[in-house]
């Protein structure tokens, strides 16, 4: 089988001396939706930073596109083609929408930031509306779209998010998984942390159970909704 | 009753001088504001950071005038500034270097730069001193007036004089070229926007791949350029006293505080509530309530509320004042 287009391959590692993932391994085929559910603690978020390098790893490796990016910054990575969209904090609250989407561009020296800030304004039509809002300003659901759009300004191949819709509404919840579909669509790889398992397997190429910084089950989105361990365990029946 | 009058009394003594003031302290209250935005602490040097400009500004400004170079009717001082400037940016840019990047580096707590930015302020006070003296230092030249109060009176006829003078409509007119470019580069120039997004918010600046290196360089050249143009104003209108410059600090702390730290609105606005606070309380009323009030009812007192030695106190009162019931500030800093 191909190398997925990225991996985190057998990753080990924590914040002080205490080891929180054990040989866990994500990845990511092009275009596909992954995604990373399992209780609270189990070490998804903490997985997601440590693809996106803002963990030291003990053990394993981070491949993108075949290239071992495991000593880069996450700065570096952003270059790389990385797009990440933390959990809280993922916008800059005093500037307008239309900066914030500039800002997420700030490393592109091409011309061609309009069309792609044309291209977030089409996915997303209500920040066109707010454009000259300070972000700071918006509801929930809204900010999400700010910070995924800040996201998408560097054209990244891969684009992860932390918990997307967490403190949304369940209505807003479903457009941004609709949204986050059609960006699957154009070519753009999805690695996303959930909370929401039930609904975000259901969106998912592939699932990733994870219990204490651990695999537990990796299968198709479809397959793990089916698999009446995992439905008892971990989607409440 | 002398409605006019009182009103030209008003402005001689409270508007112009509370304008000139204000925009001093804008302008000082400004630096300020932007270190704690973007490096987030206070920094105690910024009112030696002035000094230390200013002292340079006068000595360029002697050797001008021993070469013969004068500023006309314009103080010399102003051709001046750029020189002092360059020279404040060196020193800024020094102790970052030198001093603060290490504490960065160390991710240093805010309190642990607000005291080492106090031993800045110590080591710079003292290298004011020895370059320039301790004496009262008065550098401004060039013609006195920019409206002759004899001419004012002449010409209105009115019983009350005013007078603006050249350094004060230098003052107010340099501070608003300053603000401009200021709100300028910060809403429309890539840098600018990268320095308020890396003051919003770092964790993500770091991650849209803005370069935080940068970001405190531009930030340390522009509170130089803004300490030192306001310390060389503040000395063109009043004097040059390495002393009173380092007791500067409060008010220009209290206007940074009142219009909410980290908003450069909130320190402009705070830089003219701090000046006309401290005029308005330590005016002495007499005249303008003489030409207001009926006959007679004017008592012997000066109507002042406060001597004016004891101003620091009015600068004192309002912090204490805003931190108690409104600590985010009018602009809601941080």
């Amino acid at each position: 089988m191909a190398e997925p287009f990225l991996i985190g391959d057998g990753m080990t590692g924590g914040y002080g001396t205490v080891d929180i993932l054990h040989n866990c391994t994500i990845s990511v085929e092009k275009g596909q939706i992954a995604v990373i559910v399992g209780p609270n603690g189990a070490g998804k978020s903490t997985a997601m930073k440590a693809v996106f390098g803002m963990l030291k790893l003990r053990g394993g490796a981070v491949r993108l596109d075949g290239e071992d990016i495991t000593t880069l910054t996450p700065q570096a990575r952003v270059r790389k083609g990385m797009g990440f969209v933390p959990q809280t904090h993922n916008i800059f609250t005093t500037m307008t929408v239309e900066e914030n989407l500039e800002m997420g561009a700030f490393i592109r020296t091409d011309t061609g930031i309009a069309g792609t800030m044309e291209q977030v304004y089409d996915l997303f039509p209500i920040l066109k509306q707010k454009r000259y809002q300070p972000a700071g300003e918006l509801s929930g659901g809204q900010r999400q779209q700010v910070a995924v759009g800040r996201a998408l300004m560097t054209q990244p191949k891969v684009l992860m998010l932390d918990e997307p819709t967490a403190g949304v509404s369940p209505i807003v919840m479903d457009e941004l998984f609709d949204r986050i579909i059609e960006i699957a669509r154009t070519g753009i790889s999805i690695l996303m942390v959930e909370q929401n398992a039930r609904q975000a397997l259901e969106i998912a190429d592939k699932g990733y159970v994870l219990v204490q910084g651990a695999n537990r089950f990796t299968d198709t989105g479809k397959a793990l909704m089916a698999d009446p361990e995992v439905r008892r365990s971990f989607l409440g029946g | 009753m002398d409605i006019l009058n009182a009103f030209v009394a008003f402005a001689n003594f409270v508007l112009v001088p509370g304008l000139t003031y204000g925009s001093q302290l804008a302008l000082g209250a400004l630096g300020i504001t932007l270190i704690f935005g973007v490096l987030r602490f206070s920094n105690f040097a910024h009112g030696d950071t002035m000094a230390f400009g200013t002292a340079f500004v006068i000595l360029f400004t002697w050797w001008f005038q021993s070469m013969g170079i004068s500023g006309g009717f314009l103080p010399t001082a102003l051709l001046a500034l750029p020189f002092g400037i360059a020279v404040t940016i060196a020193m800024v840019l020094g102790t970052d270097r030198v001093v603060y990047r290490f504490y960065r580096q160390q991710r240093a707590k805010p309190i642990i730069l607000v005291i080492v930015s106090a031993g800045v302020m110590f080591v710079m006070n003292g290298l004011v001193r020895m370059i320039i003296g301790t004496s009262e230092k008065n550098f401004s030249d060039g013609s006195r007036f920019l409206l002759d109060p004899k001419v004012f009176r002449d010409a209105t006829g009115l019983a009350e004089p005013l007078a603006i003078k050249t350094t004060q409509a230098v003052t107010v007119v340099v501070a608003i070229l300053c603000v401009a470019a200021l709100f300028w580069f910060l809403q429309k120039t890539r840098t600018g926007k990268s320095m308020r997004a890396y003051a919003d918010n770092e964790d993500l600046a770091l991650l849209s791949g803005i370069n935080p290196d940068r970001v405190v360089m531009v930030t340390w050249i522009i509170a130089g350029t803004l300490a030192c143009i306001a310390g060389t104003l503040y000395g063109l209108d009043k004097s040059f006293r390495v002393f009173v410059y380092f007791g500067l600090m409060l008010p220009i702390f209290a206007a940074a505080i009142v219009g909410g730290l980290g908003s450069p609105l909130g320190a402009i606005v705070g830089g003219y509530v701090i000046a006309f606070s401290e005029l308005l309380v330590t005016s002495a009323w007499r005249k303008i309530a003489g030409y207001i009030l009926p006959d007679g009812w004017l008592g012997d007192g000066l109507y002042q509320a406060l001597s004016t030695d004891y101003k620091v106190a009015v600068s004192f009162v309002i912090l204490i004042v805003v931190l108690l019931v409104r600590p985010q500030g009018i602009f809601g800093g941080k």
